[in-house]
């Protein structure tokens, strides 16, 4: 019994990783319903890039992440100004075809720069040390932050869409982008700042990552799955949703890997695949469109 | 006033398949004369040119856009693998009846992924393909996460073995391209042709929208499973990476960046320049992927329907024509 | 006095297809100007052109002194030209108080606040926290036209308002017009209904097939030739 809520625990922890993954894809694709293939390879680029900085210059994961976050923000906003808004349009494929192409690019660039050895942060210990619950029942203080981290982002951006002029802006562009145009809002400029804020939120969960497993550069895809598994899971349209979705998938695969270490991701793919089959607006939907 | 023609044939076209037939007349004798490796590399070609067209068919034309057909293609090369080995069926005649047994997975999974539409259905059918390579993965009697060899291959003389491969890939690309060919020309072409401009339309015009779709997914999840079937009898070694890996979504992608979908022609051209370079490139390891992807993110900010397509659009040049048009009097 | 806004020669393409072939419009400070015509006359087109929406040429349209063809709709808005658009449009992900807030977006001063617009409309203050497809027609036209108000326009473009609304609520509508043009609004109207339109401009253009057919003061121009160049068996004035 105990066993399986320490299952339980661990997977709601692991949540928390996958619900900072999914947040910043949920905000791409609310915005302006692009989906971005690199979503992962994007984590992953920022996990290696602080973990190139830590190799020379010695600073522990906060600073690492104020050192990464503004480089991040700033590509996020050129990416997204330079490339991916002319891509925009009627056509499905060719933001899907230059994010894919974005993938390979960073893969191989990090593969190039950092070969293709895994690599981590360093958390001073922090790694190691956990929180006491009950008997033998123990959260570890590190996936305990990152749960926290990933609600207080999410409750931070629930708040920016319905409480401030910017939020408004995003929903009214995401809703017709063209009387968005009509009350002075430049759909450019507000798609930029969006990713830009999505990238600011994959810096945070690629510096978590780094100091949770270790990274290698081939890693970015299977992330991408894991968030947009959750974001489908919680239904579209809500953040909270998006949260709650990355729970379920953390949970469905603690729990494959209890029955068989090489099942783990398995049955979290399978859960997916069985709710997008009988439950197909997610658990959590609310619907705007 | 001169009478309208609808005609389909260009000058071009009718050059374009002369040339055609010729060349695959000359191809067609190739196991005679030419070395094994040589051999080896058209059967390559024949893979990725089926797989381009396969990719050419859901997306160009039936509006799918899938980056996780290499799921069928890993169905097709497990299929194989089974049916050959364990359970003592002729090789050779195993590649249909793994393009049949990726066909038949195809089927239910096109109710779950059918439920996601434009970058979500992208991704879904991605999820797909990764959850057949974990299962193959996890499947001892075919060897699990190391993979196995196709054994049963070795009963036939290699000389043999080679060419009738070689004639399957022949086949296969003449094929793929044949019938796309015939297809689109046909009226479920032009019902294609009508999803793709406008669903809503199509639909009040009597198009049946959902079977349609079904019937390109199942039809081009039979292609990859024959091109995946096909590419394990001349690999013989097969791994889950190696069969379900997303680099080949990632091959075809470029293939058709270059290509451009939408056109019979495109692909082909576009699986030509894909060889080049990869020849060109292949000592450079890395380097050669990164010059993939920046080639695939250039050309589509600047040319959304594809090198080949600006090329055609630009110069009206349809070498193997669907659309219909017309002209006043001859020609 | 010259205008406040004027067009000369005014083209429009949609790829291949041209829908305008040389407008001249113009409207001055303080007017209030209807363009009526049948669908497809080409009315939409022009208001695509003016506010941004269309491409046009740079030098053909002329605001405030300003030459704005060319300028994107966001910019045109920041120089003081606000629509109400055909069906509204209101945005359904934000409530109807939303939806009038978003029309500040560009935060131009001016005389137009979220309080003043509640006084010219005052039925929306029931329904302020409403998603915005959740109000009747009558009061979406509401948001839709206190939100252009939002934006301080110095000319405002309301198009086809009255469509899809009973007889009473769009004379309830149109009667706001003189309190909004005493705030030192300009105003063009485009209308299906001939009638309201000459009773609440003072001058009229009539458009079809993508000309100007008949232009004059509203109160002098006969229901026959309105008809006429309604219809297109009429002559230009």
């Amino acid at each position: 019994m105990i066993g399986w809520i320490d299952t339980l625990l661990q997977g709601l922890l692991l949540g928390g990783l996958y619900a900072l993954f999914a947040v910043g894809l949920s905000l791409m694709f609310g915005v302006m319903r692009l989906v971005n293939i690199a979503h992962g390879d994007f984590i992953v680029l920022a996990a290696f890039l602080a973990i190139g900085i830590a190799l020379g210059v010695p600073a522990g994961p906060a600073l690492l992440l104020a050192m990464v976050l503004p480089v991040m923000v700033v590509a996020g906003y050129g990416l997204q100004r330079g490339v991916l808004n002319r891509t925009l349009g009627k056509d499905i494929l060719p933001p899907l075809l230059v994010t894919f192409g974005l993938s390979i690019i960073i893969q191989n660039v990090l593969l190039e720069v950092f070969s293709a050895d895994s690599r981590g942060l360093s958390a001073g210990g922090l790694e190691t040390q956990s929180l006491r619950i009950a008997g033998d029942l123990a959260i570890g203080w590190l996936p305990l932050i990152t749960l926290l981290a990933a609600l207080g982002l999410t409750f931070a951006l629930e708040w920016l869409f319905g409480h401030t002029t910017l939020g408004r802006a995003f929903r009214a562009t995401s809703d017709d982008p063209q009387a968005a145009e009509l009350q002075g809002i430049d759909h450019r400029r507000v798609y930029a700042l969006a990713t830009a804020i999505a990238f600011a939120v994959v810096t945070v969960a690629g510096v978590f990552l780094a100091l949770r497993t270790t990274v290698s550069p081939s890693d970015g895809p299977g992330y991408l799955l894991y968030a947009f598994e959750a974001v489908i899971l919680g239904g579209l349209g809500s953040f909270w949703g998006t949260f709650a979705g990355a729970l379920v998938l953390g949970v469905a695969q603690g729990i494959g890997f209890r029955l068989d270490p090489g099942w783990g991701i398995l049955v979290g793919h399978l859960v997916f695949l069985a709710v997008l089959l009988v439950r197909p607006q997610g658990l959590f939907p609310r619907t705007r469109d | 006033m001169p009478a309208a023609l609808v005609h389909r044939a260009t000058r071009a076209s009718r050059v374009a398949g002369v040339a055609a037939i010729v060349a695959v007349l000359v191809l067609a004798s190739l196991p005679a004369w030419a070395d094994p490796s040589t051999l080896r590399l058209f059967v390559e070609f024949a893979c990725l040119l089926a797989l381009a067209q396969m990719w050419n068919l859901l997306a160009g034309y039936g509006g799918l856009v899938s980056v996780g057909q290499q799921g069928y293609l890993g169905v097709g090369g497990y299929a194989l693998v089974a049916a050959a080995d364990l359970g003592g069926l002729n090789p050779f005649l195993c590649v249909p009846l793994a393009g049949a047994v990726a066909a038949l997975v195809a089927v239910p999974t096109s109710r779950i992924v059918f439920r996601l539409q434009g970058g979500y259905f992208a991704i879904g059918t991605w999820v797909v393909a990764e959850s057949l390579r974990l299962v193959a993965s996890n499947t001892a009697a075919v060897g699990g996460g190391t993979g196995t060899s196709l054994i049963s291959i070795r009963e036939f003389p290699k000389a043999l073995r080679e060419s009738v491969t070689f004639w399957i890939a022949l086949a296969v690309a003449v094929g793929a391209v044949a019938a796309l060919y015939w297809l689109l020309r046909s009226r479920h072409g032009l019902a294609l042709a009508a999803i793709r401009d406008s669903e809503r339309a199509a639909a009040s015009q009597g198009v049946d929208i959902a079977a349609t779709k079904f019937w390109v997914y199942v039809i081009a999840a039979f292609g990859c499973g024959v091109v995946g079937a096909l590419y394990f009898l001349v690999n013989l070694r097969i791994s889950p990476d190696a069969a379900f890996g997303v680099s080949w979504t990632a091959f075809v992608i470029f293939i058709v960046v270059i290509g451009g979908i939408g056109t019979i022609e495109g692909p082909i051209i576009g699986t030509l320049l894909f060889f080049v370079l990869r020849e060109t490139l292949a000592d450079f390891g890395t380097w050669y992927l990164i010059v993939l992807g920046l080639v695939a993110v250039v050309v589509m900010v600047r040319f959304p329907r594809g090198l080949w397509g600006y090329v055609a659009e630009r110069f009206d040049l349809h070498l193997f024509p669907v659309r219909r048009r017309v002209s006043a009097g001859d020609t | 006095m010259s205008a406040l806004l004027a067009t000369r020669g005014l083209t429009a393409f949609y790829g291949d297809f041209q829908a305008l072939f040389g407008i001249d419009f113009e409207i001055h400070a303080g007017e209030a100007v209807a363009i009526i015509g049948a669908n497809g006359a080409g009315k939409s087109t022009f208001l695509k052109t003016v506010t941004g929406l269309l491409a046009a040429p740079p030098d053909r349209i002329v605001f405030d002194g300003r030459a704005i063809g060319g300028m994107s709709a966001a910019a045109i808005v920041r120089q003081g030209i606000a629509m109400v658009p055909e069906g509204r449009r209101l945005f359904p992900s934000l409530s109807a108080e939303e939806n009038l807030l978003i029309g500040g977006y560009t935060k131009r001063k001016g005389p137009w606040s979220l309080a003043r617009v509640y006084e010219l409309f005052p039925a929306l203050k029931e329904v302020r926290a409403l998603p915005g497809n959740a109000l009747s027609g009558g009061q979406q036209q509401m948001v839709a036209i206190g939100r252009a108000l939002l934006a301080n326009p110095r000319l405002l473009i309301c198009d086809e308002i009255s469509l899809g609304l009973s007889p009473l609520v769009v004379t309830a509508l149109y009667g706001t017009l003189p309190a909004m043009m005493r705030e030192g609004l300009t105003v063009i109207v485009v209308e299906q209904d001939v009638g309201i339109a000459q009773r609440t401009t003072d001058r009229l253009y009539c458009f079809q097939e993508g000309r100007v057919s008949l232009q004059g003061r509203s109160s002098e121009l006969a229901r026959a030739a309105i008809s006429a160049a309604y219809f297109g068996s009429g002559v230009a004035a």
